[in-house]
């Protein structure tokens, strides 16, 4: 290797480190800023970067007014119900739009398509009213009910399933397996990396979600909605929003952190084929 | 010879599956989706009463209204400000980095695990810490840089101020797109323009962009609607009562606004509506533009 290409390796990881540094800081101050004292935190001069002791009592304090138990499993129940019932009916309807014809599907398809060019921003009123008018508000099926069907997961799956070879639905139907069968048994598994794909996308874009949650429950609330609602209680002690964040983020971060590959080829997947 | 009885019997079952297995996502989708459409243009056209009682029919009334309402105007100029830095710088740095990640190298994966962090992490938690970072009297970046800048409570550069959180947030997902997109181009056309003594810069404007140039327009179109959209960094940021609210607030959080918090739902529909026709004009132009610099093969 010449000495050009050694100093033009450096360089590139120079940058690639500075570039890191930055996308870290947020969160290394994030964790910091939680185990100190409001008197730390807040310290001009001399500026505190590490706190003198690592205080739990900022959790302690959050954990007392924020029930994260519940929240927890709102989050969990909102992602469940949302991935569970998107991948389900997209990959039924993904098989349909991508292996089969039939009269009606070419304009049923043009709806798929329509949806996913419209803001999202312009269902939020219609829904808000149907679930006030279901006397839903509030629960755990008005987090979950926009997310119930995915125009952009029919489209994922119908990819999908139109990059199987043919021959494997004839050998399916001369062994004498009928649509059900062969959808069931041959072709979906088949799709699994997409569902999955999917299933990540799903999740993670149900987890972000702040502005739906907001609007349709004040009770029964995600962590998203509410870390939002508390930041309007405490607007100034930072140790214990800090702290808050932190347990908001912590499932997340660390579920991605195992599954990292999945989780980064689930989401680029998908949004790459949007 | 196909038996004509078999196809026709074969055409039945494809016909009854095929609208069995799309029933569900039709419904819901028709339910959910496509009718809130025409249910949302046609709020428009009303005034919601007070109380949310009884809608009473206006005609073009919050047309006229939204025409004459500079808040609006303000909101979606804010909007362009924000969509103008966020969109170009994300795409620049992503671009940059997916570049420099293209190659064999130590490190690769935890560099990619480090920029695809912000993706996972809560938009509310995000807005939390980069508030603070932000913050006049105590906060990290007033300390390094050694100013006094009133970062998000100064009219005057607050919404970049936001728009640089949207940047940080959204790199490293373009970036995947972008890494994704280069391992499609042949490893052969970098080595020709070795050979012909082409360096890293030129190889990178006459290689990478223009063989590239599919997935950036892709990322840019949907970057740009991403970007017109933008409302969690602004409702979480902003205070209510923050004198650059009136300069950073979005379309979309005056749509909140107005439709949940003002119960007007039926101006609410009436800035959506203009939303949907802005974001269509955009992507549009952006289908004509398309034409002068994506290479498809």
């Amino acid at each position: 290797m010449s000495a050009r290409d050694k100093a033009n390796r450096v360089l590139i990881h120079v940058i690639l480190i500075l570039v890191s540094i930055t996308m870290l800081v947020p969160f290394l101050w994030m964790i910091l800023t939680a185990f100190k004292t409001m008197t730390e935190a807040t310290s001009v001069n001399p500026f505190v970067i590490l706190p003198s002791t690592w205080r739990w009592d900022s959790f302690r304090e959050v954990s007392a007014n924020m029930d994260f138990l519940h929240l927890y499993i709102n989050t969990l129940l909102l992602i469940l119900g949302r991935v569970v019932c998107a991948v389900l009916t997209a990959t039924l309807a993904g098989y349909a739009f991508g292996r089969l014809n039939f009269r009606g599907k070419n304009l049923m398809f043009s709806l798929v398509l329509f949806q996913m060019m419209v803001p999202g921003q312009i269902f939020i009123i219609p829904q808000y009213l149907m679930v006030s008018k279901m006397g839903m508000l509030n629960t755990i099926f008005a987090l979950v009910f926009p997310g119930i069907v995915t125009a952009f997961g029919t489209f994922l799956l119908k990819q999908a399933y139109m990059g199987l070879p043919k021959d494997l639905e004839e050998a399916a139907r001369l062994d004498g397996c009928n649509i059900g069968q062969t959808f069931l048994f041959i072709m979906a598994p088949l799709t699994r990396s997409s569902m999955v794909a999917l299933g990540i996308f799903t999740a993670v874009f149900a987890y972000k979600d702040l502005m739906w949650p907001l609007i349709c429950n004040k009770d029964v609330m995600p962590l998203s909605a509410a870390l939002a609602k508390m930041q309007g209680q405490y607007t100034n002690n930072y140790p214990q929003l800090m702290a808050a964040s932190l347990l908001a983020c912590i499932p997340m971060i660390v579920l991605y952190l195992i599954f990292q590959k999945q989780f980064i080829e689930g989401i680029a997947t998908s949004g790459g084929k949007l | 010879m196909a038996n004509p009885k078999k196809g026709t019997s074969q055409a039945r079952n494809e016909f009854i599956w095929g609208w069995a297995f799309i029933l569900p996502t039709m419904l819901g989708l028709i339910i959910l989706n496509i009718y809130p459409i025409f249910k949302t243009i046609y709020e428009s056209f009303f005034k919601t009463g007070d109380f949310g009682k009884g809608n009473i029919f206006i005609g073009l009334d919050n047309y006229v209204k939204l025409f004459h309402d500079a808040e609006v105007w303000q909101a979606l100029l804010n909007t362009f400000k924000y969509a103008i830095v966020e969109v170009p710088f994300s795409i620049a740095i992503a671009l940059v980095l997916a570049v420099l990640l293209n190659r064999k190298m130590k490190g690769r994966a935890v560099y990619r695990t480090i920029f695809f962090l912000p993706m996972v992490a809560a938009p509310a938690a995000i807005a939390m810490v980069w508030r603070w970072l932000f913050n006049s009297e105590f906060g990290l970046l007033n300390h390094i840089f050694h100013t006094k800048i009133n970062w998000i409570s100064d009219p005057k550069i607050a919404v970049y101020a936001i728009a640089v959180i949207g940047v940080w947030s959204i790199i490293g997902y373009n970036m995947v797109l972008f890494l994704s997109g280069l391992q499609e181009i042949p490893r052969d056309y970098y080595e020709a323009a070795s050979i012909d003594g082409a360096t890293g810069i030129k190889q990178f404007f006459h290689i990478t962009i223009p063989l590239l140039s599919p997935t950036i327009f892709f990322v840019m179109v949907t970057r740009v609607i991403g970007a017109m959209q933008v409302f969690d960094l602004i409702f979480m940021v902003m205070d209510r009562n923050s004198p650059a609210l009136y300069k950073t607030q979005s379309l979309v959080y005056l749509f909140y606004q107005n439709s949940f918090v003002q119960n007007n739902k039926g101006y609410g529909s009436t800035i959506v509506v203009l939303l949907l026709v802005v974001i269509m004009i955009m992507t549009v132009f952006q289908n004509i533009a398309q034409k002068k610099w994506v290479h498809y093969n």
